[in-house]
């Protein structure tokens, strides 16, 4: 079946006063129809700027380029911004982290709900307003009617982030991207919203692709998993096979942090991963994990490519799958 | 009373007043609703809840930085009112969530470091230099930053120049209001891992407040869980983490993401969202948000009730309330 979206060698550049920052160098996935991408990483390691390179959102001066950048048959990178706008709000859309940013203070909940409607369907306001009333009460929002003339001030942090759910599934698109959506958000309501969307996603069928650090909201959602560091994905898979069988040796150290109840000893000493993430000034020599790993040799110099290692799992490493599966991270 | 406790607050009520606009005057808040709670020397004590629920305000009185409106905070016995900023800044000292706005970026490390020294007038310059190199090392920073500033660092090492000067007095008592929640991952087990690292060299107690619950149970010996201004039930962390009694303490726990993708987004049993803490709810004010809500609980504010070794501030957890009812 042809993906819904096809990414291939997708590279984003900065131009900056020492040089070319280059944040994405060259991700390549696929996506279906209602599945669930995870894209997972650490700050700095570019996935925010793959979600806007993908939604043609990024700041004038950087460049995007790749091989193919493919959603429902039509490749992305040769549209115009005419064409873009076009695509955006109603075919794919976005859900920022901070809902409190993301909103216009000055215009009501439902001017902002039903603008992007009106604009791509054509349809009346009344149409619009009706739409965006049933969709507030999807996502939970009571009394949606009267919430529509309240201002987003007027709502609290977990509202808000409802209505900007709301907002993007307006026009109905194929896919969501959605960046760090429940981070600013208490774990209740966190648990709530991600409760929510998936079961969104399953009447819908919308595919979502979901950025975000926290390993633990990663487990529950995805479909597939992309772990992502200096740039690059470093190892992709099913959720099963990164939490179960985690390859590379970043990914091994993430897991090994982060405390699991139940799992971990009370109170014992968490794995760590020292060092810190390298430059992306004029591109990374080598592996870009090498200066922080702990199985580095001489061949690390020269960047390996994401490898197979067992159906749909991948890992950008020079040892060999059983070496990797064997590291143990040593507690710092 | 007993000397194992650092920090003991009882009846302690803080209320702000909140402008309700240019005509509407003013209206109460109650941040802490008649708090009693103890911290025992060498524990860690996690304590837990939603945003708006008053731990930051806790964390502010335990550092004299609010006073309460009435209730006592006694510090190793002695009330607050007896000694000056000074006095309790030598047993008490904190470590913020956010290292970058928390550190001066026009300071070196070396003078973020010795102004705890310079304000309580211990020792000399060439001593404070030796200081200071001493608490790089305890808390794992080279050297060779001594002279550089806060924007040359990281995070971790930003957080790492705060606990140094935190600990630079050598404190007793450390409160750490969500002090890994603004680093990544990576960063945030390093920090942890120091300061468990540091309450069994130093003998440290700490105040651990955190919205990260799994961070909370790895790290604390007791849990206080709070909703709107109130410890609603409080346990040694085992306890706590493995039966919960209070129905708001289980679906906060409920609503905790382990890592293991068998298992899908729980299903929070909670009802509602927050509510406004200006106009809070009758007798239990968790009681629209419960599941297990009664007549009684909209009418009847519950008591903290002892079920050892600690306690529930809940009516179906009050023995004499259920006895009454069947």
């Amino acid at each position: 079946m042809e993906p819904l979206l096809s990414v291939k060698n997708l590279r984003v550049e900065i131009p900056v006063g020492t040089g070319m920052l280059k944040p994405v160098r060259g991700i390549s996935f696929d996506l279906q129809k209602g599945e669930t991408l995870c894209i997972v990483g650490e700050s700095g390691c570019g996935k925010s700027l793959t979600s806007l390179a993908l939604m043609g959102l990024l700041p004038k001066v950087a460049r995007r380029s790749g091989d193919h950048l493919r959603f429902a048959g039509q490749d992305l990178l040769g549209l115009k911004e005419r064409q873009m706008a076009k695509l955006r709000g109603q075919d794919m859309s976005m859900i920022f982290q901070e809902p409190m940013t993301s909103l216009n203070p000055a215009y009501t909940i439902g001017d902002q709900l039903t603008e992007g409607m009106i604009r791509h369907q054509r349809v009346s306001r009344a149409e619009a307003r009706d739409r965006a009333a049933f969709l507030l009460e999807k996502v939970g929002i009571t009394a949606a009617a009267s919430r529509l003339t309240q201002y987003p001030h007027q709502l609290s942090g977990g509202l808000r982030q409802r209505v900007m759910i709301a907002m993007s599934l307006m026009c109905g698109p194929d896919l969501i991207i959605a960046d760090e959506p429940t981070t600013a958000l208490d774990v209740t309501i966190q648990a709530k919203i991600l409760r929510m969307m998936k079961n969104l996603q399953a009447e819908f069928g919308m595919a979502m692709i979901f950025i975000t650090h926290d390993l633990g909201v990663v487990a529950r959602i995805a479909d597939k998993i992309a772990v992502m560091y200096a740039g690059a994905f470093v190892e992709t898979g099913t959720a099963q096979q990164i939490f179960d069988a985690p390859t590379h040796p970043y990914t091994k150290g993430l897991l090994s942090c982060i405390p699991v109840p139940g799992k971990t000893e009370r109170g014992a000493r968490l794995g760590a991963v020292p060092g810190v993430v390298p430059s992306l000034i004029n591109g990374v020599e080598g592996c870009g994990f090498a200066s922080r790993c702990p199985m580095r040799q001489a061949a690390c110099g020269s960047e390996p490519d994401l490898t197979d290692r067992g159906a749909e799992h991948s890992c950008r490493c020079v040892h060999d799958t059983d070496t990797l599966r064997n590291m143990e991270w040593e507690a710092a | 009373m007993s000397d194992d406790i650092a920090l003991e607050l009882s009846d302690v009520t803080k209320i702000y007043q909140i402008s309700q606009g240019m005509f509407g005057g003013t209206k109460p808040l109650r941040a802490l609703d008649k708090i009693s709670l103890q911290l025992r020397k060498g524990e860690v004590l996690g304590l837990v809840g939603e945003s708006g629920c008053g731990k930051s305000t806790l964390a502010k009185v335990l550092l004299g930085l609010e006073k309460p409106t009435t209730g006592n905070v006694r510090v190793y016995g002695q009330p607050f009112g007896t000694h000056d900023r000074r006095w309790i800044a030598r047993r008490i000292q904190p470590i913020f969530q956010d290292p970058y706005s928390s550190l001066n970026p026009r300071k070196s490390v070396r003078e973020i470091i010795t102004l705890p020294l310079k304000v309580h007038s211990v020792g000399d310059s060439s001593s404070w230099d030796k200081e200071v190199a001493k608490m790089l090392d305890l808390v794992g920073l080279p050297q060779r930053l001594i002279d550089a500033s806060p924007s040359q660092m990281s995070g971790g090492q930003r957080q790492r120049v705060a606990i140094a000067r935190a600990l630079i007095m050598r404190p007793e008592v450390v409160i750490c209001d969500e002090p890994t929640s603004a680093l990544d991952v990576s960063v945030q087990s390093q920090v942890l891992n120091l300061l468990i690292d540091l309450r069994d060299e130093l003998g440290l107690t700490y105040l651990f407040i955190s919205h990260n619950l799994a961070v909370v149970e790895h790290i604390a010996t007791r849990v206080a869980v709070m909703y709107l201004g109130r410890v609603i039930e409080q346990a040694p962390a085992a306890r706590i983490f493995d039966a919960p009694k209070h129905p708001y303490a289980s679906a906060l726990l409920d609503s905790i993401l382990t890592p293991d993708p068998a298992l899908g987004v729980p299903d929070v049993n909670l009802d509602g969202t927050f509510p406004n803490p200006v106009d809070p709810p009758s007798g239990c004010t968790f009681h629209p948000r419960c599941p297990s809500a009664t007549a009684l609980c909209s009418a009847k504010r519950p008591e903290p009730v002892e079920q050892a070794p600690g306690f529930v501030t809940c009516h179906l957890h009050d023995p004499e309330i259920q006895k009454e009812l069947t």
